[in-house]
């Protein structure tokens, strides 16, 4: 029982991690993007291949990933995302759409369609157990870590939102971009970094959950949903809702696989559903559509 | 209506007699191909269905396979169950599918695009769980297999090379094009154009918007369980991919292919894409994806209201 909710909670970090960037892409430039998982997947890719042809330890793949990434985002960011901002969302729809297939197509053709493993480091393997029988607590060492770092993480994204200037200005942006560009802000130089921290992120998510989430060619169309979840129900307008939404989203995916195996997703879709009935703009919304 | 009008209108009408006459007379002309027009056909009246609320309505869905698969499914069951006629199976199919629009309409009502993506996702997503599930009923993963039609009308039996399952779709596609024509030349088409280009002023001229969205809906759910029990009939089976996320997607791409909110879109994407997928599959089988996403990022970069307009492929955007 605290195991399931454990391993929830481990789960939820981690799509947060994966979905953050998306949060901010939505709700700043009200962007949709669908191909969100495609970054992820790339981190995935890069640590199986850093780590099978060239033998780099596991932890220093981390940040080779968030950097590399982050800098491929960049650039896609100012070369074919940009034009895309003020165009309908029928448009970002299918473009980001044609993006993961390409995606999905392109890693099919380099790595083959079969699923990846990552080997973990000696250390990380293993689980220790804790308490009497009905409330036993199983902790894969693995999975603390996972949460030890999209904790750090989780810390650092919020201090930098509320506490740094850049925050302040990346706040200023998303309320009003116009205002802001008044103001003398570079909302265009703001964005491209958010943009690049945010695939970035996705990539060090993509990176922690290979060995979870099972690296395959598909893996950007599987976990879109996944994604657009955490934001849609969080709410794009903070980025506590969607650490919120992320870990009742792991929580009840876990807990629903263990306890209702016969319906799979099912409970997932159908909480997403009343919650979006419920209330349309998300869990956490300042109330502004 | 003047005479101008008329004239152009009768000139078209009969543009249209040719075009309807050289499809019906397709499957007696190459009956190798016929099991393709057969599918050119039921893609077309799926992509028909979402230009209903998609180009009219201005509603963004990614889950539009939701209302296909659950026509495919309750005429498959139908047909194995109750009565193997295929009309009334149709008839019950969409039947069935315009109840599950009704239902599904409430999600589309409220929130921003984002909401409307997901919850359309949302609702095919739980309906392919569901098939997935209810094995007893639905033959779970391994698909509804051995579905037998009775002859269409009692008078034509379904062959083996596909040309009465051509002309069975061809003729109900022919009559839910004509069926949506109407529709959106009515004042209720018109009220629909009137929403999909500013709600608010829609609502301020006294258009009841929210009725109005789902009697589309309800409309367009039932085209597309039409599409989906015509692929179950002719087929003779139902598996889940009727749900799947890539059916909703392809049949997006279909419609931009062909142009947004004039009708005839969905039926010339439809006749595209499917030649196009036969012939880039037959080259690189494994990569068509690839090819697809490619399309699609070309063509929102070079602006899909341009397309069809080549002499104003150079232009700089507006």
């Amino acid at each position: 029982m605290l195991t399931i909710l454990f391993d929830g909670l481990a789960y939820g970090m981690l799509l947060f991690v994966l979905a953050v960037g998306l949060a901010v892409t939505l709700g700043l430039m009200n962007f949709i993007n669908l191909a969100h998982g495609a970054f992820a997947m790339a981190g995935g890719y890069l640590t199986v291949v850093l780590m099978q042809r060239w033998g780099v330890p596991f932890l220093a793949c981390l940040p080779i990933c968030f950097v590399l990434v982050g800098a491929l985002g960049a650039v896609l960011e100012r070369t074919l995302y940009r034009p895309m901002y003020r165009k309908p969302h029928l448009d970002q729809v299918l473009f980001s759409i044609g993006l993961a297939f390409m995606a999905v197509a392109g890693v099919d053709y380099v790595m083959g369609s079969s699923q990846q493993n990552v080997q973990l480091p000696e250390f990380l393997r293993g689980r220790s157990e804790w308490g009497d029988d009905p409330w036993v607590l199983g902790v894969g060492h693995y999975r603390l870590f996972i949460m030890a770092v999209c904790a750090a993480l989780t810390v650092v994204l919020q201090w930098v939102l509320t506490r740094t200037r850049f925050g302040s200005r990346l706040r200023a942006a998303v309320d009003d971009p116009v205002v802001a560009s008044g103001l003398g802000i570079d909302v265009n130089r703001i964005f491209l970094l958010t943009f690049a921290v945010g695939s970035g992120l996705a990539a060090l998510g993509g990176a922690l959950g290979a060995e979870v989430l099972s690296m395959e060619p598909t893996f950007p169309l599987k976990y879109m949903i996944y994604f657009l979840i955490v934001v849609a129900v969080g709410g794009t307008s903070s980025i506590t809702g969607p650490l919120w939404a992320a870990l009742l989203l792991g929580v009840a995916d876990v807990a629903g696989k263990y306890y209702v195996p016969k319906l799979g997703g099912f409970m997932v879709y159908a909480l997403m559903l009343l919650i979006l009935l419920w209330r349309p703009s998300g869990l956490f919304s300042r109330g502004k559509a | 209506m003047s005479d101008r009008a008329w004239v152009l209108r009768s000139h078209r009408a009969r543009w249209e007699m040719a075009f309807a006459g050289l499809a019906l007379l397709l499957p007696w002309i190459v009956p190798s191909h016929a099991m393709m027009i057969n599918e050119i056909a039921i893609t077309a009246l799926f992509a028909l269905s979402l230009d209903l609320i998609l180009g009219y309505a201005g509603i963004v869905s990614l889950g539009h396979a939701a209302f296909f698969g659950f026509g495919a499914y309750s005429a498959a069951l139908f047909a194995k169950h109750v009565w193997p006629d295929p009309v009334l199976g149709l008839m019950f199919a969409m039947v069935v599918t315009a109840l599950l629009g009704l239902l599904c309409s409430a999600t589309v009502l409220r929130g921003s695009d984002l909401t409307r993506l997901m919850v359309t996702l949302g609702v095919a997503m739980i309906l392919l769980e569901l098939a997935n599930k209810l094995d007893e009923l639905t033959g779970g993963a391994d698909g509804l297999q051995g579905v037998v039609m009775a002859p269409v009308l009692g008078l034509y039996e379904f062959d083996l090379q596909g040309q009465t399952a051509a002309w069975y779709s061809l003729v109900v596609g022919l009559i839910g094009f004509a069926w949506a024509r109407r529709l959106v030349a009515s004042p209720f088409g018109g009220s629909l154009m009137a929403i999909r280009d500013n709600r608010l002023r829609a609502m301020a001229v006294g258009i009841p918007v929210a009725q109005r969205l789902v009697t589309v809906y309800t409309l367009a759910a039932a085209l597309a369980g039409a599409a989906g029990g015509l692929l179950a009939q002719t087929t003779g089976f139902a598996s889940l991919d009727v749900f799947a996320f890539e059916r909703s997607a392809d049949v997006m791409l279909m419609l931009v292919i062909g142009g947004v909110g004039w009708l005839y879109g969905g039926v010339v994407g439809a006749v595209v894409f499917k030649l196009l997928q036969d012939q880039l599959s037959a080259v690189t089988p494994q990569y068509w994806m690839f090819w697809i996403g490619l399309l699609l990022v070309l063509l929102v970069l070079v602006g899909r209201e341009r397309l069809l307009h080549p002499s104003q492929w150079w232009r700089p955007s507006p």
